[in-house]
């Protein structure tokens, strides 16, 4: 057609990382969320888009609140969710991912949501089955969705409507080395023209995140005058075993966000936390629930960029495009 | 080379949009006193009741997108861009007018319609249409229709192979209503 709003097409039949995806597919599917935001606020939540679809919630790792947030943007989408857990099923009796997948798919699976405890997880599973698959969390590689949802609510906070960051400055704090989060954030975010800063100990800071135009400091203090949100990431005791973590009291002292190290920051400044937070840890409890913090909007944001996660997806097949009126 | 008639330039366009808003202002003329709304689908219907509601000056102004609605959305390649249905108003009781810029299958209307009823129970919908260029694929007829290329003038029927679209500032350069061959996947705007 001729008209030029709609010569952009989402072309990914996946969602693995947000490393993948070029800075109009990370528009594209930012702006499909905006559209799909309202559905939630209405008296019937629920369109018919995924009519007929079936989705897999498929977590070898715990997750209650990735999960329930797919789950319900599927229903909102009207299709349906069959939920798949790792413990007590064939997968602790020895079963591979592939055949679990593949098992899973033979009874009609539109797309597969994964979380898996090792990096690469997904891409393997979309390499051996025909659905979608969405990463939702590998190992200590991506969080596509959480790192959409991030960039959508700094973007909706500041009234970024075309999801342009150029000219923000973007802190990402804590345990760098091991966050999935921090790593679809920044992909996300110098895509989209935002700065970013990562915070953390040195143990924890690898330098490599300086090759992807990010700026590293070990110092919180220096950082957080000059910066327009600041992403204060979980501490994940489950996955410490190493020595490079300090003891959590002197993490809290160097990195904790308090009240008054908030004095130093802009007043606008926009906190956010992937949860479920450490109270008192990372985030002090006043500062969490304080006017700066955009952590139950992260919650509610999560659920949009889910739903245009899913729709999008399971949107790309072989089908020749057919415009006109209709 | 594009086959394309121009078959309404912008003088023609707004005289059509001025004997809409007409027939719409007479055929709700039992209802004055009631409040009423214009709901237009986006982007050119929404466009077109931004323009009418200038005139008839109803009480509310929506627009509804129907991507979401769409019975066709596993048929075509790739999804295409939801937008945001904005309507800030209670649509319980209302009289509402939809606004559409061309009707041809009748399966847009049947997603409006669907939209509209999930966000309340309004309690009459009429359908409003600039152009109206038979095809109809569903029990569904325009209450106001400013152009009717159906076929029963042979000097305006299109045929089957053609699409009817309608250009509106300012998402289009000018106002125009063309003809083109549905085949063709030219760029060209008059």
């Amino acid at each position: 057609m001729s008209r030029p709003d709609d010569d952009y097409r989402w072309p990914h039949k996946h969602l693995l990382g947000l490393e993948d995806l070029t800075p109009a597919d990370l528009r594209h599917i930012l702006r499909t969320a905006r559209g799909l935001e309202d559905v939630s606020t209405r008296s019937v939540k629920k369109v018919p888009a995924l009519r007929g679809k079936v989705v897999v919630n498929l977590f070898f790792e715990d997750s209650t609140r990735t999960r329930a947030s797919f789950h319900l943007a599927a229903s909102r989408l009207s299709a349906d969710v069959l939920e798949f857990s790792a413990k007590g099923s064939s997968v602790a009796k020895g079963e591979t991912l592939r055949d679990t997948a593949r098992n899973i798919e033979a009874m009609g699976i539109d797309a597969i949501v994964v979380r898996h405890q090792q990096s690469g997880a997904p891409h393997q599973l979309a390499r051996s089955v025909q659905c979608s698959v969405i990463n939702a969390g590998d190992g200590q590689h991506e969080h596509p969705t959480q790192g959409l949802l991030d960039i959508y609510t700094v973007a909706r906070r500041l009234g970024r409507d075309d999801f342009d960051l150029t000219g923000i400055t973007v802190a990402i704090v804590g345990d760098i080395a091991h966050s999935r989060v921090a790593r679809s954030n920044v992909h996300g975010l110098r895509k989209l023209g935002a700065g970013v800063v990562l915070v953390g100990p040195t143990t924890l800071l690898p330098r490599g995140f300086a090759d992807m135009g990010c700026e590293l400091s070990h110092d919180l203090d220096e950082v957080l005058p000059r910066v327009d949100v600041v992403n204060m990431l979980r501490v994940q005791f489950e996955r410490l075993q190493s020595q490079a973590f300090p003891s959590v009291r002197e993490y809290s002292r160097f990195f904790g966000l308090t009240v008054k190290r908030m004095e130093k920051a802009k007043r606008e400044v926009i906190v956010m936390h992937p949860g479920p937070i450490n109270r008192g840890i990372e985030v002090e409890s006043a500062v969490a629930d304080g006017p700066n913090s955009a952590v139950l909007a992260q919650v509610a944001n999560g659920l949009a960029v889910r739903m245009a996660a899913l729709y999008l997806t399971t949107g790309v097949n072989a089908g020749v495009n057919t415009g006109g009126n209709a | 080379m594009s086959v394309m008639r121009v078959i309404a330039d912008a003088d023609k366009v707004k005289s059509l949009s001025d004997e809409l808003c007409r027939s719409i202002a007479q055929g709700l003329s039992p209802k004055s006193g009631q409040p009423w709304a214009l709901v237009g689908l986006r982007s050119r219907g929404d466009l077109l009741a931004q323009r009418l509601a200038k005139t008839l000056k109803p009480e509310h102004v929506g627009s509804i997108d129907i991507t979401l609605y769409r019975d066709d959305l596993s048929e075509i390649g790739s999804q295409p861009l939801v937008r945001t249905t904005e309507i800030d108003f209670a649509i319980d009781g209302l009289n509402v007018v939809l606004v559409d810029d061309v009707l041809m299958t009748g399966r847009s209307i049947r997603a409006a319609m669907q939209s509209l009823i999930d966000l309340g129970r309004p309690r009459r919908v009429w359908l409003a249409v600039l152009v109206d260029r038979g095809g109809r694929e569903l029990p569904i007829s325009p209450d106001f229709a400013a152009l009717d290329l159906t076929g029963k003038s042979r000097r305006n029927a299109v045929g089957e192979d053609e699409l009817v679209e309608v250009y509106l500032e300012p998402a289009d350069p000018c106002d125009a209503i063309v003809v083109r061959n549905r085949t063709e996947q030219g760029n060209a705007i008059p």
